[in-house]
């Protein structure tokens, strides 16, 4: 029997909270600005898209804690147990002295009406504590997830750029409290299980993989949470109940990353930053896609796993899996099976998946020597949208310049991420050419029949996707000609 | 001295001075509405919004909203006691709720008062609305084509021979451009929270650019006088206009709630219901037919702005006539004829943003422009040029205004030299004809921008100084702080007036119980109209405080100077402080309320004849850019600005409006484009779904500066100008450099004649209509 404790533990700032009645889908946005009345922080869409509310929270990673910024507006309280919430009321010095990340931000005139400001000073805080001195793409990637209406950006990166200049991170005044912080974080890990709350109240917070399982099993009407970028919307934008819901972003098991020599296995827990490193080492061509996906809060919150699971048409990690031939596992207490990812995806808004049932992992069989590989994403906006669509292409061609494989896949094309199996039986047998492209892009239209919506018409789909082939086979023939940003 | 002329030399002002509240927004600290403490026993409200974009209400069950827990009662129109209208035109088509029929998807039909937020929310969801559905106007063409019903009366601008000029210039081209709309995306959505007083009073903290209209609103709604009501703003997380009228609404509804109940009523709605409900700024359909010459010297303008202004008047009419007035943005027309359609359609109402219908007139003419370049294979930069006003000559405007303070020339010259224009022009079409699927393109486009209301008594400013015995200054003004640095501007304006230090100012929470009948903070004149009556304010203090010193001190007032820190009279230097204190002690007034009225504005509508503006702003934009030819993505990579603020009151806050001002008009573009489904439904109204201008959309090359040299010659502050519109319209140079890289796919034969935002799919279907074009 798992022991059980009846609190969500955490620390605020400097301030140990334990948490005996909380509903289940209070986001840590509105308990900070109407339960403690801290509103430093500030709700600018309450859909994790703006940044406005972003915090730092920290969590153990062996033995320091590891700081990411979030979006509090779709984060819940109940997913903070065992951490460290840092606001921006924390930053400034009770003598008023401003942090050097402040004053930066002051001196570099990188407020105008000041209501992103916050946001902005605790992304730019949690870059400064990995890398003071960061260069301008860093300093775009990290501020990715916070918009600004009124300075054009401009000032807010010259302050970025100078914030090293104001202090390092080994003279933080914030650091002494971290490290004695460590110690009282470690002692909320204490191997319980957390509940609290009844009915549709109901918080579980699992002691374990094995206990999620079991717990899931027999709750199967809850609703899963791991890094809530998709759930948190069912609240603050649709105002769904989503009680009882089980916490699992704290479980280290799903985290897991393992790696042989023939395929990665991502554990459903790994968020996309902490995938980053492995997509870059095995599958370099996926790491431009990888940093195209939301904003960094969005990226330090959400899941390999969430991305599969939910089912969406526009995900952006199915089409480079599918292709690559990725399988998924399915757990539902101690039964497991294992399908093919393509297989996962039945219907819009339906998924092979049971009751009680949910995704552990899913393992990427790397890329065989000799096989060409892409995947490009398109949106309106380069950076934190949602794309238009997105196509992974993977072909092998043989010795005699015949195409012996093809697999293609794409999101945005199809109620669900789907493979061009035509235009991949117009490839195959054939000599990989433009006289071949120019034949199988035709077939797109059998495979897809995109609807046009706010992100782009059916017609600029198909056209694209098709150009999107031509881009691969470009590519593999040396003729790579991207856009690129070119920034110091 | 005229009262009004300000010294041309201010010894500290001109400085880059930081924001005001710049260590407070950094901390958290700063407080918006929504951040105050909430009086105890506060109520929420909350709107219900319609979900048809034209129908006839048959009936509203209420049941299961006043069943939800929390919930004292809902507001209707029958629930107002004074008038059911927050129309800004005062033309009575605004309602507050929707009485009969709704007339676009998301017009508020009740309000839902409740314990907290969150339950006003929910309950205002458990509505049961039942609709007969009827025919409805979902843009500008349909509008056109089904008669082409206004909200407001038109306008015409004339003058010269158009008919004429048209039938005998050598070359002729017609055509039309459909120009996007833009959310405002202030970060602070609408809000306002009315606390109720004794009597008939009410309290509103409102964010809003428009305290006294919010007032005047307020009284009307309630039934009540102006004197009961006084609206308090200490800032806004960003306003662009689109708080100038809409906040109007949210505050009415709270002090109607809060007189209803006597309870403190705070009202914010949601992201999505917040970009649902209020105005946007206008998409403009624009037809034109212009006469012109073989070398591109234009002899005729005829051209119909049809905008969409949605389902009432609101500012369309003022919005589409700067419209007009910016049809000629830096070019003479030997002959013109301009012509406005505010057409109602079935969508939210639209209204104010950043450039005021002047990005949309000056986007048309910008488009003739090219499409004579593109007709005749010359660099639009060279036309452009062939159709300046003139300095001495060819200098009157459609409307009749003679431009005198022309400095186009000498703006684009410098900016064509620094920023190396031609080389890399020339290095550009090399470039793409040896690329295959990058295409590159390069445009310099000026901009001309006229400053001052069109609305003539708009044009003036009120401030209320106060002077402490200790030498320190409450500074009360009539503009409200947004994020624009108006605070700072005008305080340094005070304090050098006092030779005091920053230190000593406090800028107070613009209120209309400090100063009355005031204007919007709009049309980049809060420096121009405030700073000018809190110098007014100052002056009176100082002559006053001249003559205590000369008094006190037995010298003559000729020999009491300011100097910094204090006076100097005779041999005595006498710190502010003291002076202030011995002047207390001498019954000497310390307290003074100050005035400005803008000289020389006055504007005839039914004529179309006057000077509506004081002076103009100037500035001109390079920019270059990369084009993908196979998915229409693109990069602005590099873009270089000279932009003329007169002589800047603070080039740091300058350099921030003309950054800021650059990228938000980039947005409005390029990616931020609004979409509305089949039923009439915005589908983008969240930051998921609409989008601005992110940091890495910033050209990774961005030279901005002010010119240094230029100084207003109108006696303005400080010989300053108004800097808040016009650097939004540089970013037309964005546009003019993806066309130049899309004509470049048909060798730039063909006008490329896009429609704007340029989202990537517009750049792609470009494309490949030229090359469709080209193959014939």
């Amino acid at each position: 029997m798992t022991a059980v404790s009846g609190a969500i533990r955490f620390i605020l700032n400097g301030e140990d909270v334990s948490l005996t009645d909380v509903r289940p889908d209070m986001t840590l946005l509105d308990w900070l600005r109407l339960d403690r009345r801290l509103r430093g922080s500030k709700e600018g869409c309450a859909e994790g898209d703006c940044g406005a509310c972003t915090v730092l929270v920290g969590r153990l990673s062996g033995d320091e804690i590891i700081y990411d910024s979030v979006t509090a507006c779709i984060r819940f309280v109940g997913s903070l147990h065992g951490t460290h919430v840092v606001t921006i009321e924390h930053l400034r010095g009770e003598d008023g002295i401003l942090h050097p990340v402040q004053q930066a931000m002051v001196d570099h005139h990188g407020s105008q009406c000041g209501f992103c400001t916050p946001g902005f000073v605790m992304s730019l805080y949690g870059l400064w504590m990995r890398d003071p001195q960061p260069s301008q793409a860093a300093i775009e990637k990290a501020l990715q997830g916070n918009l600004c209406r009124c300075t054009g950006y401009a000032p807010i990166i010259r302050a970025a750029k100078a914030m090293g200049d104001y202090g390092q991170p080994a003279g933080d005044p914030l650091l002494a409290e971290r490290i004695a912080l460590t110690n009282g974080i470690k002692a909320l890990a204490d191997g319980r299980r957390v509940e609290i709350g009844e009915g549709e109240n109901r918080i579980i917070v699992p002691a374990s993989l094995d206990d999620f399982a079991a717990i899931y099993e027999a709750n199967p009407t809850a609703t899963i949470v791991n890094g809530s970028t998709d759930v948190g919307l069912w609240v603050t934008k649709f105002m769904r109940p989503i009680g009882p819901v089980i916490f699992i972003n704290h479980l280290q098991e799903l985290k897991r990353i393992a790696e042989n020599d023939s395929e990665v296995r991502l554990y459903a827990g790994v968020s996309y930053s902490e995938a980053l490193p492995v997509v870059t080492a095995h599958f370099p061509h996926m790491s431009e896609l990888w940093n195209r996906i939301a904003g960094e809060q969005v990226r330090n919150m959400g899941t390999i796993g969430g991305n599969i699971a939910n089912g969406s048409p526009i995900g952006d990690t199915p089409p480079p899996f599918i292709a690559l031939g990725a399988k998924l596992h399915l757990r539902r207490g101690e039964h497991r099976r294992e399908i093919k990812l393509e297989d996962y995806f039945l219907a819009y808004g339906k998924q092979d998946r049971q009751p009680g049932e949910f995704v552990e992992s899913v393992t990427i069989p790397l890329l065989p020597a000799g096989e060409k590989f892409a995947v490009y994403k398109v949106s309106k906006r380069c950076e934190e949208d949602i794309s238009a669509l997105c196509g992974a292409f993977r072909v092998f061609v043989n010795d005699a310049g015949m195409v012996g494989m093809a697999r293609i896949a794409f999101g945005g094309m199809a109620a669900t991420p789907k493979r061009a199996k035509a235009v991949e039986a117009a490839l195959v047998g054939k000599p990989w050419n433009e006289a071949t492209i120019e034949n199988a892009v035709a077939a797109f239209a059998a495979d897809y029949q995109p609807i046009s919506d706010m992100r782009a018409s059916a017609d600029y789909r198909l056209l694209t996707a098709q150009n999107l082939l031509r881009r691969f086979y470009l590519e593999t023939v040396g003729q790579a000609q991207r856009l690129r940003r070119e920034v110091a | 001295m005229n009262k009004h002329q300000a010294p041309i030399t201010l010894a500290s002002l001109h400085t880059p001075v930081r924001h005001d509240s710049g260590p407070k927004h950094v901390a958290g600290a700063a407080e918006y509405i929504d951040d105050m403490v909430e009086p105890e026993g506060t109520v929420h409200a909350y709107l219900a919004l319609s979900s048809r974009p034209h129908a006839e209400i048959v009936g509203i069950d209420f049941s299961l909203v006043n069943d939800y827990p929390g919930v004292l009662g809902v507001l209707t129109a029958e629930d107002i006691p004074g008038e059911n209208d927050v129309s800004p035109s005062h033309k009575h088509d605004e309602p507050i709720f929707a009485q009969g029929e709704v007339h676009f998807w998301g017009q508020p039909l009740f309000a839902v008062v409740a314990e907290t937020r969150d339950q006003a929310r929910r309950a205002a969801h458990r509505a049961l609305v039942t609709y007969r559905d009827l025919p409805f106007i979902a843009d500008v063409r349909q509008a056109q084509a089904e008669g082409g019903k206004l909200v407001t009366e038109p306008l015409k601008l004339e003058r010269g021979e158009v008919d004429a000029g048209l039938a005998a210039a050598p070359r002729r081209l017609k055509g039309s451009i459909r120009i996007g709309g833009q959310d405002h995306f202030y970060l602070e959505g609408q809000i306002a929270m009315a606390v109720p007083g004794e009597d008939e009073d009410v309290t509103v903290y409102s964010s809003t650019q428009h305290p006294s209209e919010v007032q005047l609103m307020v009284a009307q709604v309630l039934g009540i006088r102006q004197h009961a009501v006084t609206i308090n703003v200490r800032r806004m997380g960003g306003g662009f206009g689109g708080k100038e009228t809409q906040g109007n609404l949210f505050a009415c509804v709270a002090a109607l709630a809060a007189k209803k109940w006597n309870r403190t009523c705070k009202i914010r709605p949601d992201r999505d219901d917040d970009m649902t409900a209020t105005g946007k700024r206008h998409d403009f359909v624009v037809d034109y037919d212009v006469g012109y010459d073989e070398t591109g010297k234009i002899q005729a303008v005829d051209a119909v702005y049809a905008a969409r202004a949605g389902f009432s008047s609101d500012l369309s009419g003022p919005v589409t006539d700067r419209a007009l007035f910016h049809s000629d943005n830096t070019y003479w027309y030997p002959a013109v004829r301009v012509r406005s359609e505010p057409l109602y359609t079935n969508t939210v109402s639209n209204t104010a943003f950043r450039g005021f219908g002047g990005p949309q007139g000056i986007l048309a003419a910008e488009r003739w422009i090219e499409d004579i370049a593109y007709a005749l294979g010359k660099d639009p930069l060279e036309i452009r040029r062939r159709n300046f006003y003139g300095t001495d000559t060819d200098n009157v405007t459609p409307y009749h205004q003679v431009v005198e303070d022309n400095i186009i020339h000498r703006l684009v010259d410098e900016l064509e030299a620094s920023s190396d224009y031609q080389a890399r022009r020339a290095a550009i079409i090399d470039y793409n004809q040896g690329s295959s699927i990058l295409r590159k393109g390069i445009a310099l486009t000026p901009v001309k921008f006229g400053i001052s209301f069109t609305a003539t008594w708009y044009n003036q400013g009120g401030a209320l100084i106060y002077v402490y015995k200790d030498g320190t200054v409450q500074l009360n003004h009539g503009g409200t702080e947004m994020g624009q640095g108006l605070y700072i501007k005008v305080a340094q304006v005070v304090a050098d007036a006092f030779g005091i230090g920053l230190d000593s100012v406090k800028v107070m929470t613009t209120s209309t119980g400090k100063v009355a009948n005031t204007s919007a903070t709009a049309a980049s004149s809060g420096t121009d109209l405030n700073a000018m009556a809190a110098l007014d304010a100052a002056r009176q203090i100082k002559e006053r405080l001249v003559r205590h010193a000369a008094k006190l001190h037995k010298v003559s007032e000729a020999e009491v100077h300011w100097v910094q820190g204090g006076v100097q009279a005779g041999a005595t230097y006498v710190p502010f402080g003291e002076l202030a204190a011995s002047a207390y002690l001498n019954r000497v007034h310390l307290s003074a309320a100050g005035f400005y009225e803008t000289p020389k504005v006055h504007w005839d509508r039914a004529t179309g004849r006057g000077r509506p503006f004081y002076y103009y702003s100037y500035g001109a934009a390079v920019s270059e850019v990369t084009i993908d030819t196979l998915t229409g993505e693109y990069t602005v990579d590099r873009v270089d600005i000279l932009h003329d603020v007169g002589r800047s009151l603070n080039p740091a806050i300058d350099l921030g409006q003309v950054e800021g001002g650059f990228i938000q008009g980039m947005g409005w573009l390029t990616t931020e484009e609004l979409v509305w489904d089949d039923k009439g439904q915005l589908r983008t109204k969240a930051p998921s779904t609409y989008k601005i201008p992110l940091a890495s959309d910033v050209p990774p090359i961005f030279n901005v500066k002010l010119a240094d040299w230029s100084s207003n010659r109108e006696p303005t502050i400080g010989r300053s100008k108004a800097v808040g519109e016009p650097p939004f319209v540089l970013a037309i140079s964005v546009v003019e450099a993806l066309s130049m890289a899309v004509a470049s796919v048909a060798d730039y034969r063909l006008a490329p004649r896009l429609d704007t935002p340029l989202t990537p799919e517009r750049i792609l279907m470009g494309c490949e209509r030229l090359k469709r074009e080209a193959r014939g």
